[in-house]
Formats: structure tokens, C-alpha cells, sequence
């Protein structure tokens, strides 16, 4: 007799983002590069058309990467595939389903197909994550399905201001939380417009009730050491390894630094001799028309 | 629980170490994070949780720990591992359980699933079994006796003082299993496998 199996519960979701924790998340554009980020270490690969720097530079609206690319990905590497789905483009992300992708990323990164609503993500068998750059955004997203946030950071910048700016936010709210009584509680669940159910049990577990990774800027190890010191579960990496001067050596070395994000000589060692980093842009200087990070509702 | 001989060893390159940790905590077991051999000093057992196997075997290549691990678990220690510490015990990776695994047995991540666990010689309700992109133990060696099956797939086994299950009751807050399999509990006789 077959058990009983509950397929795609909402933990078997979050179990999926807990087993990438201390790991990194690799953008790539082909099956070569995917295998490049699977040899260096990479827990998982972010699938996608144009990395966000490219996004950035030749403008035009960003989607959903062609299926093919995708399942060339996943018949090349044995890790874990993402892929990015317009925010509100269900009908994409009912595509990546059909693909079986790992997960889904409701991505600001590519151009917003819907103004006011987000994908509901309660409707799918596969986990999706999310965007954020502060608690009442993280929870309205948990509250749609989301099985993993992510900060938004600054996607193509190689500036890691944002991703700290995202992270501090999140971190200093929900320390806040926790320092409020029930009517306070109610108050704050209307002032970050969170459900309050969500907002109650992040300030009796001092955590968010799915994991929280960083995105956003990473383009060094120092980056990836600094992000998760600042209580990152794990990083994304996008633009910053294929679009520096030597992506394998990068890559492991974000992977190391990541691993031993603790300790500064090991980091070191991963640091020495990478050559250039991406080329980057300071995100105070764009204009505010151009920030990804100010997509999302 | 106090631990007279040492912390356990949870190996900490990547993966859901944090969750065993907390578990084990739950339970008054002390344990350290294990990122080089210098970790393993004084260990009274060492648990290999669940991550990318790919990611994990390569950071154990990295740090050296690939010996000094292998070393340990012939001279006794007790060695527990879940999901892709499974795949890493398998004779393909450490060698630590005469077994091989099959990778992601069940599919990708939308055939991940949970169900109801039997688990032989254990008291208790059905331990509630998450398999997430899970492996399954497709051969066994004589010496490795069988304690939980799913559909006719072996996924907990225990040779010796090493024990390796697909799935993942740190995820449950289910530490049942811990306990018996890092030596914190006696294992109940088990049924000599046929």
C-alpha cells in the first residue's frame, strides 16, 4: 500500500529554503555557465535571460526567461534551478511551474506586469520567493505564500548600500516587535499594513517565519561576509561573479567567504587575487526612476 | 540531557545546521558548529544535516575534513546523517554506510512531499517524514541493517555507529531519532534485516 504523501505543504516549501541556508545562489544566463556555478561551489542557480546589470543597461521590459534555456539548465546541473517570474505574471510563474523549477522568484528585477497586485502564491505547488526591503512588505508577501524573502538590495549596482539598508530595516523591526504588548501589536500590524497573525508571531519568535536571505549588490566576499553577519541566511549573487573579470575563482571564493563568513583570515584568503569585480555603479547617483528596489507594493 | 563527553559536531558548511542545532538545544544537548578539523576536538557524535550534497562535499574537500571525519567514525564515534549528510555518508562520498544512493530520488522540488513514518523498534506516534528533493538508498551492504522504508524505498539505516535517514525531523521539531542515532539514547533491538 502507497503512505499517504501531502505534496508541496507550506513547510515542504520552507524546508526547501532552510536546506539552501549558508549556501550561495548563482545568476546564470546558460547551461555553461550553470555548470561553472555547480563546480564552484553555488547551492542553487537563478536561471534568467540578462543578468540585472545587462537588464539595467539596455532597458526595454525584462521577462520571463525563454523555456528552453531553462530545461537546458536543469538537464545540465544537479543543484537546485530557480527562475524569475514578472511581479503579478502568474501566467509566467504557471509556466515555471510546468517546468518544475525549484522555486520561483517574483523578481522586481524583471518589469513589473501588474501595478497594484502580487502573484497569489498560496496557489502553486512550487515555493516562490520574494523581494523586500522592510518587515511590512516581507510579511504582506509570507501572508500571499511567499516560502522565502529576500532583500532586494540593488540589483546591477555591485553597491552593497541597499542590501544593508533592506537588512538592517528588517532585522530593526523585528527586534521592535518584540518589545510591544498585544494593543501596540495591533497598532504596528496597521502601520507596516502586515496581517496581524504574521506580525503576532514574529514578535513571539524574534524571526520571520521563513527564511531571509540577501540579494542585492553582492560583488565581493567581503560582501558576502559582511551581509551574513548581519543575519543573511544565505546570498544571492547576480551580476557580480559572471560579469567580473573571472567568474570560476569569484564564485568559489564568495562560496568560502560565505561558509566562514565569521572568519576574517579565511576570508582574506578568499579575497587574495580575483581580479576586477563587476563594474559597478554608485545607486545614490541614479535617478530615482531607475531604482528596481521601488518595484513591489 | 547534560553531555559528560563533548559536544555533538554539527558540520556546518551549508545546509540547515542551524535547525539540528536548535533541536538538539531543545533537548539540553550541547552542541559546536563544525567548519574545519580544528571543530572536531572533543566531539561526542557528529551530525551531517541536509543542503546541497554537491556544495557540502566540496567544502569537506576544501577544509580537510574528509579524513579526519572517516577517522572518527571507525574509531566509534556516532555519526548521524539526513538527506544530503545521507548522500555524503554513502560509499560514493565518505564511505562511512556500504550503501548507494540515489540522488533526488523522488524529483524536483514540486514532487517534494511529507507522509507518516513506521519506523522499526521506535515508541512513539509516526515520526512525520519531509522529503525534500530527498535521495533513497537504492543497495545495501550485509552489515547494514534497514529501519524505514516509503513505498518500498529504503530511507533510514544504521550500520555500526553510523545512522543516515532521507528526511528530516529537525524540520518537525521531532528529536526521537537524534537522540538514538548520536548514542544519546539507547536504540531499541532492531530486526535483524532478512
Amino acid at each position: 500500500m502507497m503512505a499517504m504523501h501531502d505534496e508541496s505543504t507550506f513547510r515542504v516549501k520552507v524546508g526547501l529554503a532552510e536546506m539552501l541556508s549558508g549556501g550561495v545562489i548563482m545568476d546564470v544566463i546558460d547551461a555553461e555557465q550553470a555548470k561553472i556555478a555547480e563546480d564552484a561551489g553555488a547551492c542553487a542557480v537563478m536561471a534568467l535571460e540578462r543578468v540585472p546589470s545587462d537588464i539595467r543597461r539596455d532597458g526595454g521590459v525584462a521577462r520571463m526567461s525563454d523555456p528552453l534555456m531553462i530545461r537546458e539548465i536543469q538537464a545540465t546541473v544537479s543543484i537546485p534551478v530557480m527562475a524569475k517570474a514578472r511581479i503579478g505574471h502568474f501566467a509566467e510563474a504557471q509556466i515555471l511551474e510546468s517546468l518544475e523549477v525549484d522555486f520561483i522568484d517574483e523578481s522586481e528585477v524583471l518589469t513589473p506586469a501588474d501595478e497594484a497586485h502580487h502573484i497569489d502564491k498560496w496557489a502553486f505547488k512550487s515555493p516562490f520567493v520574494c523581494g523586500a526591503t522592510n518587515l511590512g512588505e516581507a510579511l504582506r508577501r509570507i501572508g500571499e505564500g511567499a516560502s522565502m524573502i529576500r532583500s532586494k538590495g540593488e540589483a546591477g549596482t555591485g553597491d552593497i548600500v541597499e542590501a544593508v539598508r533592506h537588512l538592517r530595516t528588517i532585522f530593526g523591526e523585528i527586534r521592535r516587535l518584540g518589545t510591544l504588548d498585544e494593543m501596540e501589536l495591533a497598532l504596528a500590524a496597521k502601520n507596516l499594513q502586515a496581517p496581524a497573525d504574521l506580525v503576532r508571531q514574529v514578535a513571539k519568535d524574534g524571526r520571520l517565519p521563513v527564511p531571509l536571505f540577501c540579494a542585492g549588490g553582492i560583488a565581493t566576499p567581503a560582501d558576502a561576509s559582511l551581509v551574513m553577519q548581519l543575519g543573511a541566511q544565505a546570498v544571492f549573487v547576480g551580476s557580480g561573479i559572471f560579469k567580473s573579470a573571472d567568474p570560476a575563482p569569484r564564485a568559489k571564493a564568495i562560496v568560502e567567504a560565505t561558509t566562514n563568513f565569521r572568519d576574517a583570515a579565511k576570508v582574506c584568503a578568499a579575497s587574495e587575487g580575483l581580479g576586477a569585480a563587476m563594474s559597478s555603479i554608485e545607486t545614490s547617483k541614479l535617478p530615482e526612476g531607475e531604482l528596481l528596489s521601488q518595484r513591489g507594493w | 540531557m547534560s553531555s559528560v563527553q563533548g559536544p555533538v559536531g554539527i558540520l556546518a558548511l551549508q545546509g540547515d545546521f542551524a535547525l539540528h542545532a536548535q533541536l538538539l538545544s531543545d533537548s539540553d544537548v550541547e552542541t559546536v558548529e563544525v567548519r574545519g578539523a580544528e571543530d572536531l576536538t572533543g566531539v561526542s557524535g557528529l551530525l551531517l544535516p541536509g543542503g546541497e550534497s554537491t556544495t557540502i562535499a566540496m567544502g569537506i574537500d576544501r577544509e580537510n575534513l574528509k579524513d579526519p571525519i572517516r577517522n572518527l567514525a571507525k574509531a566509534g564515534l556516532p555519526v548521524f546523517g539526513t538527506c544530503a549528510g545521507m548522500v555524503l555518508m554513502s560509499s560514493a562520498h565518505l564511505g562511512l554506510i556500504d550503501m548507494e544512493v540515489e540522488r533526488n530520488a523522488f524529483g524536483r522540488q514540486i514532487h517534494s512531499f511529507e507522509a507518516d513514518l513506521k519506523i522499526d523498534g521506535l515508541d512513539g506516534p509516526p515520526v512525520r517524514g519531509l522529503f525534500i528533493r530527498a535521495p533513497v538508498v537504492t543497495f545495501v551492504g550485509d552489515a547494514v541493517r534497514v529501519f524505514a522504508e516509503i513505498d518500498g524505498s529504503t530511507v533510514g539505516v544504521k550500520q555500526d555507529n553510523c545512522t543516515a535517514i532521507s528526511f528530516h525531523p529537525e524540520l518537525v521539531g521531532d528529536a526521537r531519532l537524534h537522540l538514538l542515532a548520536l548514542g544519546l539514547k539507547q536504540w531499541p533491538e532492531l530486526p535483524a534485516s532478512s
